[in-house]
């Protein structure tokens, strides 16, 4: 049985500006399903943190509770980590980079973490902009109790049981716009060639940077009777042979030109319009951003790709005015500057 | 490019490194697994099968399968294959019985064997069961060939030699030793239906313009031939200063036996440097470990003879210059000539083929080197009832490669004796099966060890010196050999890859270890197609498996170089596009025709 990944890498393997090659950024070996769209994101967290050249003991990753939040034990094993309590990573990040802001603080959350038990968090955490890399993995249902619907999931989509959800989806990237994120970017866990940059630009990103990533549950909706499993889709798609019935196969890695819309499969059988947007789309707007954003899901269409950016407004630490070093290394002398100061600054308070 | 035929035998064939590379192709994960799994008579039978000396070629195999091995590829050292073998045969229970049983029933037809050793040995291990009459000729007392004549006990003791060559015997062959074949003509002239020469390069070569040789001749002698004096206990004493010139194997046996007869101070001379010296890095290291100096870049000048006693040799020294093309020249360095001291001096700088015995009017054609013109697939002579295998047939080689060209003359051999076209070949026997037992269970071992290499115990110098018959190795024992055996990397479980399976997940991609999986768009040209990689896979020598056209438009591309066969892709794969699938691959022989 093989939980464990051999340690030998290929010796050809390239390295980074600092010396490191990937093995450097892995975690250990994964336990989520095979196949889970998860692992793919976990991998491209490892490839943008490779590239970046970020020394890895200076990264970061809290997570809630979930198939999403057990990744960062998939990757960059060599940092720091803390698995937190449902719905609660934005707290504890926010007391993590107030103590040491000179690290790369990734918030790693799924479609429950954040859309249900979470939201109060993801709203506050959005309106203070700390400087992070928030991700949701996002695959609409719950996978770690047996595929239940989430709050992700779209109006009408059928679940492993049979279930029809009767309810309207809480649209992350839309809601995210709305709270005033400074960065929001939608994107696909089977898409690297557009995720990678996406978390390159995040991480470099200051501020909250928020990233919505589709990320389909092999395991559930993927049932004999579903009108979303491998099987029915692979059995239907030559009998019907109508071009609107997408195989999954060609949409979980999608490669697209700039500007064109492509048809894409969940998972779960699925079918959604991704829409990369096009070049001369003003990512800093965000009258546009919203606007597109609607009209995508008029269209049932995930737009993927950078949504919003803005580079003026500042993080947390820029808001509160703190001290240019990190608290962390503010030894006693400077956080208890002594009676004398203390006395002054009463006094000016008579 | 075009997707890869894995039905090609040839294709996972190839991957399989160390059984590809053996001239024999055993099948080495296979019986390496056996190993690990305490079955040492499943191993050896195994073994018995492909390259018919286990116990022999345990000891003192050329392994061309090791530099071959992957395990090198991705850390320091192959895995012992050769050593583990000796571990199958030190361990093995009854093997006699799971052989084939004499008596055979007769078929009808005689071959006559020429010689003794290892190739002749394969033929009549192949034919004999088949109903063949043999009748096997050798000049010496006994079967083995250079095996018994040239091999030093310390290597390969004579018990091992014995029971091996006994397993042939045993099946029926009319031996006759002590009989030297003097004419190819009268043994056509009798009614065999075949003749096998298998009489190797029996001849040393020597220095014999180099000023001294003759008067110097009472202490000078050919390797070879003073090899086989003492194994047939002629020759029991050597004086105390000898030089052994040459850097291949035999000259390595002569100086270490020298050792055992009384050389105090055995220098072994060589024109080349020290990395290019023929002999196996482990022999040096072996000749080395028993204080026996070797000089290298030194070309011999004279045999320095005084009052008619040979005292020493004078050498140029001399440095190794590369052209362009990689070719070596030696030239001289210009200092001093080099006197060394010597009571005795072996000369071990190769070996020829000599075919006196064969007339050259029996319409066998010679080329123009005097050797036989022999067919290199089907080890046919110009003469059709004349076949040639092992050294009598190209030139000086090995064990395993003698082994190998037996059993292709014996195919040939049955062939032709049922009047068949030799040049239709069989085509290899090979299986392909799934090993998978469960989610993440294999058949095999999947994890891949860390482990380093492990040595195989020496006896103490002090003891092994004292007497030329105790064996230097002592083999792995059995914890030993079972963790070397773990390093085995069952290259031969391949990763079978299945596109209309696939849904373009990533997952394999993101998984394996050393970056062998790559998604991408595929490419007219290999070259550019290997370089778009994740790890561009340079080294042409291996191949690259390319997949159908995936949905997405894409192929996957498998680098075969470093892949662990960890099985890691078919474990992490949600539709089992990937799958572990144990090749076997059997040359054919004559029994399976």
């Amino acid at each position: 049985m093989t939980y464990l990944k051999p340690l030998f890498r290929h010796p050809k393997l390239p390295k980074n500006k600092i010396g490191y090659t990937l093995k450097e950024y892995e975690g250990t070996i994964s336990t989520l399903c095979a196949g889970c769209g998860h692992d793919s994101i976990s991998a491209t967290i490892v490839q943008a943190c490779f590239e970046l050249s970020i020394e890895p003991h200076l990264v970061a990753k809290i997570s809630g509770i979930g198939c999403s939040s057990k990744t960062p034990a998939y990757f960059l094993g060599n940092s720091h980590g803390f698995n937190s309590v449902h719905g609660r990573m934005p707290s504890v990040a926010t007391g993590a980079n107030l103590a040491n802001k000179d690290m790369v603080y990734f918030g790693v959350s799924g479609d429950g973490d954040t859309a249900s038990i979470g939201m109060g968090q993801f709203v506050h955490v959005i309106r203070r902009n700390l400087n992070m890399v928030y991700i949701v993995m996002n695959n609409g249902c719950y996978g770690l109790t047996k595929g239940q619907d989430s709050a992700t999931a779209d109006v009408g989509s059928a679940s492993k049981s049979g279930h029809i959800n009767p309810f309207q989806p809480v649209d992350l990237a839309s809601l995210a716009v709305e709270l005033g994120a400074t960065f929001v970017a939608q994107s696909f866990s089977g898409d690297k060639q557009q995720l990678v940059p996406l978390i390159k630009a995040a991480i470099q990103h200051k501020g909250l940077a928020f990233i919505n990533v589709m990320s389909p549950c092999v395991t559930f909706n993927n049932n004999p009777g579903s009108t979303k499993s491998y099987d029915y889709v692979r059995e239907h798609m030559h009998a019907t042979g109508t071009l609107d019935f997408v195989p999954e196969r060609e949409a979980i890695n999608a490669s697209y030109a700039a500007g064109t819309d492509t048809a894409v499969t969940l998972h779960d059988g699925t079918t959604m319009r991704l829409h990369k947007l096009a070049p001369e789309w003003d990512p800093e707007d965000r009258l546009s951003a919203v606007n597109a954003l609607q009209q995508a899901r008029a269209k049932n269409e995930i737009l993927t790709g950078l949504l919003y950016i803005n580079t003026v407004f500042g993080d947390l630490h820029d808001i509160l005015n703190t001290t240019d070093r990190a608290f962390n290394t503010l030894a006693e002398k400077a956080l208890c500057p002594g009676e004398e100061q203390l006395q002054t600054i009463n006094a000016g308070f008579r | 490019m075009k997707p890869t035929d894995t039905r090609d035998p040839e294709y996972y064939h190839k991957v399989v490194d160390c059984q590809y590379a053996c001239p024999a192709h055993t099948p080495v994960p296979e019986y390496i697994r056996k190993i690990a799994a305490e079955k040492y008579t499943e191993a050896y039978m195994i073994n018995w099968e492909s390259n018919v000396f286990p116990g022999i070629l345990g000891r003192t195999c050329d392994r061309p399968c090791e530099p071959a091995c992957r395990r090198g590829r991705v850390e320091e050292e192959p895995v012992a294959i050769c050593r583990l073998k000796r571990v199958a045969a030190d361990n093995k229970g009854d093997v006699q019985s799971l052989m084939p049983q004499a008596p055979f029933p007769s078929n009808g037809k005689k071959i006559a064997l020429i010689g003794g050793g290892p190739a002749s040995l394969s033929v009549a291990r192949d034919l004999a069961p088949l109903g063949y009459e043999i009748h096997l000729f050798d000049e010496q007392i006994a079967g083995g060939g250079m095996m018994r004549s040239q091999i030093p006990a310390f290597r390969l003791p004579e018990e091992v030699l014995n029971e091996e060559v006994g397993y042939i015997l045993n099946l029926g062959i009319h031996t006759q030793f002590m009989t030297y074949v003097e004419s190819l003509k009268e043994v056509l002239e009798k009614d065999y239906d075949a003749v096998f020469v298998g009489t190797g390069a029996p001849r040393g070569r020597d220095l014999p313009k180099l000023p001294g040789r003759k008067e110097g001749d009472e202490h000078i002698h050919i390797g070879i031939e003073w090899l086989a004096g003492v194994a047939f206990e002629h020759i029991d004493k050597i004086g105390k200063k000898v030089i052994v010139l040459g850097g291949g194997n035999t000259a390595m046996d002569c100086c270490r036996t020298s050792r055992r007869l009384g050389g105090e101070s055995v220098k072994v001379v060589v024109r080349s440097p020290f990395k290019d010296m023929k002999a196996s890095p482990w022999e040096k290291e072996d000749a080395m470990h028993e204080d026996i100096e070797i000089f290298d870049n030194h070309v011999p000048l004279s045999f320095e003879v005084e009052n008619g006693k040979l005292i020493g040799m004078k050498f140029q020294r001399v440095k190794a210059v590369y052209d362009d093309s990689g070719k070596r020249k030696l030239i001289p360095t210009g200092e001093p000539d080099v006197f060394i001291e010597a009571d005795e001096v072996l000369i071990a700088i190769g070996q020829e083929n000599s075919f006196p015995w064969i007339e050259r009017d029996l319409g066998l054609k010679f080329n123009e080197w005097d050797m036989p013109e022999v067919d290199k697939v089907t080890f046919q002579s110009t003469h059709p009832k004349v076949f040639f295998g092992g050294d009598a047939a190209f030139g000086p080689e090995n064990v395993i490669t003698a082994v190998a060209h037996g059993h292709q003359a014996a195919v040939s051999m049955h062939l032709f004796c049922q009047g068949k076209d030799i040049s239709q070949r069989p085509a290899p026997y090979t299986k392909l099966f799934s090993t998978k037992m469960g989610i993440h269970e294999w058949s095999y071992d999947s994890p891949v060890t860390i482990d380093q290499r492990y040595l195989v115990p020496q006896a103490e110098k002090s003891i092994t010196l004292l007497d030329r018959r105790k064996e230097v190795e002592l083999g792995f024992d059995l914890p030993t050999g079972y963790k070397e055996a773990q390093r085995c990397l069952n290259c031969d479980v391949q990763t079978e890859f299945t596109a209309d399976r696939c849904i373009e997940c990533d997952a394999c991609m993101d998984i394996c270890p050393t970056s062998c999986i790559t998604f991408t768009a595929n490419e007219e040209d290999e070259d550019q197609l290997r370089q778009n990689l994740l790890v561009p896979a340079t080294d042409k020598s291996q191949d690259i498996l390319v997949s159908e056209t995936l949905k997405t438009g894409r192929v996957m591309v498998k680098d075969e170089d470093v892949c662990l066969h960890c099985g890691l892709c078919a474990e992490r794969c949600p539709t089992s596009a990937w799958d572990m699938q144990q090749f076997f691959y059997s040359v054919t022989k004559a029994e399976n025709i």
